[in-house]
């Protein structure tokens, strides 16, 4: 099969490595091979945490700059920095819920404009998916589901050879029972906002 | 049941690279485990504490990598299958068991995984553990994938007992934290007992003991070069006039660089997972196949330099490259696309597809830089130590040592000029106070103080140094997530069986002169204390004692209400200047507390010169 890589990026404690083992378990339903990996020695102390996942026949478990065909930002200065991923046939993926870093707040630096971040990832790559996840996320019932509803939003743009059905099994596996009905709304909130998208 | 102890052989798991190495040394039989814990190679030793806790396998988590290589030889020496866990520098602080332990040799398996890091993810240096089996002499095998580091323990273990002498395992960050799916294997049933032949005119290492057994691991070496030559870890793939010759994760690098450049049937590879010794007739009979030949390693020129010797030995001139400044870098980790450039360049192959996007016109993004979580007391004693040191007009240096705090190094906090290695800020604190003239305060966490703090500290005592020792103890190994140590509470965690050693009384028996305990929360309190401890000529120690707030959360302990800032703020913003906490936010030019993240410390709401910071109102009053 065609090899896909997808690189996530999020701060810590946004729940990225969850959003990976979902995919990863949704690979092994499949029957799709796939690699991962993951940075993540400082999640919890408020720094980047950045997954790679490669789907298909490649060995590579990390993705060089312009090879990602997808990247999925769950912060939109994170997406923002991590745009050298991608190249002019990426789809981009977006929360646009700006958490600020603590060097913003003493001073150290400007945040983006969220606007002017938007018209730059659209005029870089093939197409960019931007919704408030965060916003959906808490509709759904649970404002930790931000994974879950860019889950849903990816698994809408088809790059990845899973079916709704797989990915919903998959997090079946891997969620906590007690959120699991939150998690499949905030799943389909933000499949859905991708298709509006 | 731990899902790594799973009797299903056949059945498929997607497992972290640790984990998957954690359930091959259960199905090679490990029995006996010991670690200092230490990224990448945490979660390897967290799985065996959890098997640990549940089956009849060994596990310690040990004071230091010295000590756990240590303990695993005692084990091995009576035939159990043992297995020694470490990050490449805890390598450096278990080397000195380890260079006489290849000369003493084993009886049951013993492997000793070092897990390297290039490029420094969570590391002080990124040096290259293969040249640890050089120095030792001993084997050294390294996987290049998730499902090949499951698979290499049985053979480590194996060729341990075969060699009875210890082997090496080397992954990087890229095995350890990378994913895939591994086949279950069968478990081989665990040997826990064993017994101890006395031997001492081959085991007590006296100067007549060690020159026979410095003969007898040459003659190990060249038994284990047998092995290498024969070993399907260092295999042949490919067919075609250009070389490439690599190892570890550059081997995934390379084999996607071959099918993307489109070098099927132009070139062969040499794999080499059995680094130590290495195979010389193998590499010899591959370069006589080769027209020019490209060496693909991370880190240092080992194979390079040991390809080129055995070129010159057989008389072979083709081009044989690797590090060089148009080639590979000695720096940091290599990534797909780089070696894809860099085997199309020297090969003459061009590859332009796939252009990363021009990021000429991106604004300059904020850092976000992993900081001291929200309420974490680190932040309460860095505070209160500066502004002791400012109120007594001292100029200070301030030595750090390895952990969370080492993170008060950036600003506003700035408490952090000087580090080398785990337990440095004990030793480097004697020589800072006697030549600088400045007062010096060094900062070690508790578990690196028990880890290679404690000497420094009995040095200063002896020598009369004149320092300030400040040992954070936030009642866990935090860094590297929460593992115990031995100054734990381990009741707290409801684990029966461990002992418990007082860093306050161990501090004391060192007859360190000046001890003070403080609660760094209570800041007026702590800051007369720190003065106090400033104040006196000679060795003091504060102990900052204050629970790890993420340990205590997974502890379930009772939460602190969160605070607020009342509408007295008068924007003096203080508490932004000065602390910076994650906690705090700004929001129409004021300072707002986030209550999702305050854990209640009340450090802000003590330092606020309006008083204006106040603990959330309960809504149901």
């Amino acid at each position: 099969m065609d090899t896909k890589r997808l690189v996530m990026v999020a701060v810590g404690g946004q729940g990225n490595l969850l959003a990976s083992s979902v995919l990863g378990e949704a690979a092994l339903l499949s029957g799709v091979p796939m690699r991962m990996s993951e940075i993540h020695g400082m999640a919890q102390r408020g720094g980047v945490v950045e997954s790679a996942l490669i789907f298909g026949d490649a060995y590579s478990t990390i993705i060089s700059d312009g090879d990602a065909d997808v990247l999925v930002g769950f912060e939109p200065a994170e997406t923002l920095r991590a745009l050298g991923k991608c190249n002019e046939r990426s789809v981009v993926i977006t929360n646009l819920a700006p958490l600020m870093p603590f060097t913003v707040n003493i001073g150290q630096g400007v945040y983006p404009d969220l606007k002017k971040l938007q018209e730059l990832i659209r005029a870089k790559t093939a197409r960019l998916i931007a919704f408030n996840a965060t916003a959906l996320a808490r509709e759904a019932g649970n404002v930790l589901s931000v994974n879950m509803v860019l889950l849903g939003a990816l698994t809408q743009t088809g790059v990845l050879p899973f079916s709704v059905e797989n990915v919903k099994t998959a997090m079946q596996r891997k969620t906590k029972a007690a959120f699991l009905e939150a998690n499949i709304k905030a799943f389909d909130l933000g499949f859905a906002a991708a298709q509006a998208a | 049941m731990h899902k790594l102890l799973n009797d299903r052989p056949g059945e498929r798991m997607l497992l972290l690279g640790n984990e998957a190495i954690a359930r091959g040394a259960i199905e090679a039989g490990v029995a006996f485990t010991s670690t200092y814990p230490g990224t990448p190679s945490s979660e390897l030793s967290l799985n065996f504490f959890q098997m640990s806790r549940e089956s009849d396998l060994h596990f310690e988590y040990c004071t230091n990598e010295k000590v756990a290589l240590e303990v695993s030889a005692g084990a091995a020496a009576c035939g159990v299958r043992s297995m020694a866990v470490m990050k490449h520098v805890g390598l450096n602080v278990a080397a000195d068991a380890l260079m006489t332990l290849a000369y003493v040799g084993v009886k049951g398996g013993m492997v000793i995984l070092t897990a390297d890091d290039p490029a420094m993810f969570s590391s002080q240096n990124e040096q290259d553990n293969r040249y640890y089996a050089k120095l030792s002499g001993l084997p050294m095998l390294e996987p290049s994938s998730v499902e090949e580091a499951h698979r290499i323990v049985a053979d480590a273990f194996d060729i341990s007992e075969q060699l009875q002498e210890p082997v090496l395992m080397r992954t990087t960050t890229r095995i350890n934290h990378s994913s895939g799916v591994i086949d279950l294997g069968k478990i081989r049933p665990r040997r826990t007992q064993g017994s101890f032949a006395k031997d001492p005119l081959n085991l007590v290492t006296v100067p007549a003991v060690s020159r026979k057994l410095h003969v007898k691991l040459l003659q190990n070496i060249e038994k284990a070069r047998e092995l290498s030559e024969a070993s399907p870890l260092n295999r042949l793939e490919g067919d075609g006039p250009w070389g490439i010759i690599c190892n570890g994760v550059s081997y995934n690098y390379v084999k996607d660089a071959v099918a993307e450049l489109g070098l099927a049937g132009k070139s062969r590879i040499l794999r080499i997972g059995f680094t130590h010794p290495l195979p010389a007739r193998k590499i010899t009979e591959f370069l006589k196949g080769c027209e020019k030949v490209l060496v693909v390693e991370e880190g240092e020129p080992f194979l390079e330099e040991g390809v080129k010797a055995f070129a010159q030995e057989a008389g072979l001139t083709l081009p044989i490259r690797g590090k060089a400044p148009e080639l590979f870098s000695r720096l940091y980790e290599f990534d797909p696309g780089m070696v894809r450039r860099v085997v199309g360049s020297y090969f003459g192959v061009a590859w332009s597809a796939r252009a990363p996007v021009d990021l000429s016109d991106v604004p300059p993004i904020p850092q976000r830089p992993p900081t001291l979580c929200a309420g974490c007391s680190h932040r309460a004693t860095y505070y209160e130590v500066r502004k002791a040191a400012e109120e007594l007009g001292v100029e200070t240096i301030y030595p750090s040592d390895i952990g969370c705090y080492t993170l008060g190094l950036l600003p506003p906090l700035s408490m952090a000029d000087y580090l080398i290695c785990m337990g440095s800020s004990t030793g480097t604190a004697g020589g800072f106070s006697k030549v600088s003239g400045r007062k010096v305060v060094s900062f070690i966490g508790d578990s690196t103080f028990f880890h290679s703090g404690i000497p420094g500290l009995i040095n200063a005592v002896f020598n009369q140094h004149d320092f300030t020792l400040v040992i954070l103890d936030n009642g866990t190994t935090a860094m590297t997530g929460h593992q115990p140590h031995p100054g734990v509470d381990m009741s707290q965690l409801k684990m029966e069986g461990f002992g418990r050693i007082s860093i306050e009384a161990v501090v004391r028996a060192l007859g360190v002169p000046h001890v003070t305990v403080i609660k760094p929360y209570k800041v007026k309190k702590s800051i007369d204390a720190v003065k106090e401890a400033l104040q006196f000529k000679g060795v003091s120690v504060i102990i900052a004692q204050e629970l790890c707030v993420l340990y205590a959360a997974s502890l379930k302990l009772p939460r602190r209400k969160p605070f607020h800032v009342s509408e007295k703020c008068q924007n003096h913003r203080v508490c932004m200047s000065r602390l910076a906490c994650p906690a705090f936010y700004v929001w129409n030019d004021r300072i707002k507390i986030d209550a999702t993240l305050c854990t209640g410390c009340a450090l802000c709401a003590q330092i606020c010169p309006e008083n204006a910071i106040l603990p959330v109102k309960d809504e149901k009053k």
